[in-house]
C-alpha cells in the first residue's frame, strides 16, 4: 500500500470541523461530489477548485477538532485527498477517517520538516512530492525518510476492508450465513 | 495497580473482568444516541445490508438540531427518521420540541451510573456528569453499532482534575471549565478520559457537572466523568426505574496526569474568537460591543441557567439593537421556567424565546449571524463561521450570567 502525491501545506494548528466542512451543510444530505465542493470552504475557498486526486495534506496539531460530523472526512476524500499527515489529530476525526478508509498519519517529524520550508501561515500547494508506505510505516520526501507508528490491528482490518461500512457488511453477511 | 473509572466502565460494557488503558476491546452501549443525523445513519445502516437493529430498547433518538424544520429538505429528513423509528420499533424516540438530546437522555432516565453511552454527537461527553462514560462516535460507526450492538474502543489513559476552593459570587461552573480549557488547551485531553474530583466537585449540582462534562469535549476528552455521589443519586431517583450499581475509581488507580486547581480567586472567563482555548479573564477584554446574546444550548440551557439570567435582567431592558435569544434545553426546563416566572422576566426584558433545541449554536438553523456581527454565547464553540456566517463574525463564549449582563449593557460585561 503506497501513496504518492502532491503536498498541500495547511500551516496551522487546531483546524476544526467547521473550517473543513461548515455546519450549515450537515443536515442536508449532499452527495459526495457536492460535499467535495465545500471542502475547506471556510479555511481556503480556493482549495476545492485546485485539489487533485492523490493529494496529501500536511498540517499541525489537533486537526479535525470539534464536531463528530463525518463529512469533514468524506468531503476531503471525495475531493481527492488521499492522505493527511499531521502533528496530531482530534480523536473523533481520526476515528472517522479510519472508518471511511482515509489515510491519517501522525508524524510530527515529517510535519516539522515540511513546515520549515515556508514562513507563510495558512493553506498553500507546495512543490513537494511525498510517498507514504503504510505497510512499512515510512514517509519519503525526496531523499528524506521518516517513520511513523503502525495502526492498531483492528483499525487496519477496518481500513483494509475499505472502511467500516464494508467491514460491517461483511460481518452481517457472515452472520446470516452461519 | 487499581483501576480508573473509565477502565471499570469499559470493562463492564465489554463483559470483561478487567481492562487496562491501551487495550482494544469490543464494547456494547447501554444507550446509543443520535439526533437529526439519524436519517443519514439509517441510510448507511441499510447500505450495510442490515435489516433489523440489534436492540430497539437501546437506541435513543431526539430531534433537536433543525427544530421545527425550516424547509422541505429538513422536514423530509425528520420524516425519514420517524418512518425508520416506526419500522424498527425503536423505543426511545423524542420528536421535535421535547429538547436537546443531551438534556432529554438523562431527563427521561436513559443514563445510569457505570454505563457506557455512545453518541453520534461530539458533546456526548455530557453524560459523564452521571458517573457514566459518554463517548462520541461518527455516523458510520453509529450505523454499525445499530447493526452489530458493539464497537471497538481503545481504553484511554486518564487525567485526574482536582478542583479545590469555593467560587466567588458571580463565578460559575462555565467559568471553571473555560478556565480549565484555557489552561489545558484544545488538545490537552485528546484521546484521554478526564476524571473530576475534589471538594468543589462535591458541592456541584448535576446541571453544573453537565456543563463541565459537555465542554470537556473542547479539550479533546474522549470521556469526562464525575464520581457518583448523593447528588447523582437524588437527581436520578425520580427518573431511573431499574436498579443500578455505580462504579468507583480505585484509590490506587493509575493516572497519566493529576492536575490540581484552587479556584477561589477565579474571575468570570471568556473564550475569545476563534478557538475555545483562547480564554481570558473578562476584565482583560477591552470594550467588545455585541449584536447577539445567546442563552441556552446543551451547555447552558438548564433551569439554573435561565434562573441566573432572568434574575439579572429582571425589571430591565436589553440594550437597543441587541437581540437576546433564549433556547431552553428541554420542554421540562421550559415548563419549570414558565412556572417559576423566569421566562416572563426574560420576555419582559426583550428576549426572544425559542423552542427547546440546539438552535443557532452550529449555524445549521435559526439565529444565524450577519456579516460583521458579534455574539456573546453560553454555547460551546466559537469557531469561525460556527453560527452560519464567517465574514467578520465573532463569537465569545461565557457563562449565562455574563450573557445576560452583556445583553443589558450592549457590550461584554459581567457587571450587574
Amino acid at each position: 500500500m503506497k501513496i504518492e502525491g502532491r503536498v498541500w501545506i495547511f500551516r496551522d494548528d487546531d483546524i476544526n470541523t467547521d473550517l473543513i466542512y461548515p455546519g450549515k451543510y450537515t443536515y442536508e444530505p449532499l452527495p459526495g461530489e457536492e460535499q467535495a465542493k465545500h471542502a475547506m470552504e471556510d479555511y481556503d475557498p480556493e482549495f476545492s477548485k485546485k485539489v487533485n486526486k492523490n493529494d496529501i495534506i500536511v498540517t499541525g496539531k489537533n486537526f479535525g477538532c470539534g464536531s463528530s460530523r463525518e463529512q469533514a472526512v468524506t468531503c476531503l476524500k471525495n475531493a481527492g485527498v488521499e492522505a493527511i499527515v499531521a502533528r496530531s489529530f482530534a480523536r473523533l476525526f481520526y476515528r472517522n477517517a479510519i472508518n471511511s478508509a482515509l489515510t491519517v498519519i501522525e508524524c510530527p517529524e515529517a510535519v516539522e520538516f515540511i513546515f520549515k520550508k515556508t514562513d507563510k501561515q495558512g493553506s498553500m500547494l507546495s512543490e513537494l512530492k511525498m510517498e507514504i508506505d503504510l505497510k512499512e510505516g515510512k514517509i519519503r520526501i525526496g531523499s528524506e525518510e521518516f517513520s511513523f507508528p503502525k495502526w492498531d490491528e483492528q483499525a487496519m482490518l477496518i481500513f483494509e476492508a475499505g472502511g467500516l461500512a464494508e467491514y460491517t457488511r461483511r460481518l452481517i453477511k457472515e452472520k446470516t450465513k452461519a | 495497580m487499581g483501576k480508573t473509572l473509565i477502565e471499570k466502565i469499559i470493562a463492564r460494557a465489554s463483559g470483561k473482568g478487567e481492562v487496562k488503558a491501551g487495550e482494544i476491546v469490543f464494547a456494547s452501549p447501554y444507550r446509543i444516541l443520535s439526533h437529526d443525523n439519524s436519517a443519514a445513519i439509517s441510510k448507511i445502516f441499510k447500505e450495510m445490508g442490515a435489516e433489523r437493529v440489534w436492540d430497539p430498547e437501546r437506541i435513543f433518538i431526539a430531534l433537536d438540531h433543525a427544530v421545527p424544520p425550516s424547509d422541505e429538505k429538513k422536514a423530509l429528513n425528520h420524516k425519514l427518521i420517524r418512518e425508520f423509528v416506526r419500522a424498527q420499533g425503536i423505543k426511545h424516540f423524542y420528536d421535535c420540541g421535547v429538547g436537546i438530546c443531551h438534556q432529554v437522555l438523562p431527563e427521561y432516565g436513559h443514563v445510569i451510573p457505570g454505563s457506557l453511552i455512545l453518541g453520534s454527537d461530539s458533546h456526548t461527553t455530557t453524560h459523564g456528569a452521571f458517573a457514566a462514560a459518554g463517548i462520541a462516535i461518527g455516523r458510520t460507526e453509529t450505523a454499525s453499532v445499530w447493526a452489530l450492538g458493539k464497537t471497538w474502543l481503545k481504553v484511554p489513559q486518564t487525567i485526574k482534575i482536582i478542583l479545590k476552593g469555593k467560587l466567588k459570587k458571580g463565578v460559575y461552573a462555565k467559568d471553571v471549565i473555560l478556565y480549565l480549557i484555557g489552561q489545558i488547551g484544545a488538545d490537552g485531553a485528546n484521546y484521554k478520559s478526564v476524571e473530576f474530583a475534589g471538594e468543589m466537585v462535591e458541592g456541584m449540582s448535576v446541571s453544573e457537572r453537565m456543563t463541565i462534562s459537555n465542554l470537556s469535549a473542547e479539550m479533546g476528552a474522549k470521556a469526562a466523568i464525575f464520581p457518583f455521589d448523593e447528588t447523582t443519586r437524588k437527581w436520578l431517583e425520580p427518573r431511573v426505574q431499574q436498579p443500578y450499581e455505580p462504579l468507583y475509581a480505585d484509590e490506587d488507580a493509575f493516572y497519566e496526569k493529576i492536575l490540581e486547581y484552587n479556584l477561589s480567586d477565579l474571575e468570570p472567563q471568556v473564550a475569545c474568537p476563534h478557538k475555545v482555548d483562547n480564554v481570558h479573564a473578562l476584565k482583560e477584554l477591552g470594550k467588545v460591543k455585541i449584536d447577539v446574546a445567546l442563552l441556552g444550548t446543551c451547555t447552558n440551557g438548564r433551569l439554573d441557567d435561565l434562573k441566573i439570567a432572568s434574575e439579572i435582567v429582571a425589571g430591565k431592558k436589553i440594550a437597543p439593537g441587541v437581540r437576546l435569544l433564549v433556547y431552553p434545553a428541554s420542554q421540562e426546563v421550559l415548563k419549570e421556567a414558565l412556572k417559576l416566572g423566569y421566562i416572563e422576566k426574560l420576555v419582559e426584558a426583550g428576549a426572544e424565546i425559542a423552542i427547546p433545541s440546539c438552535g443557532p449554536c452550529l449555524g445549521a438553523y435559526g439565529g444565524v449571524l450577519a456579516p460583521g456581527e458579534k455574539c456573546i454565547s453560553s454555547a460551546n464553540r466559537n469557531f469561525k463561521g460556527r453560527m452560519g456566517c464567517k465574514e467578520d463574525t465573532e463569537i465569545y463564549l461565557a457563562s449565562p450570567a455574563t450573557v445576560a449582563a452583556s445583553a443589558l449593557a450592549g457590550f461584554i460585561t459581567a457587571e450587574v
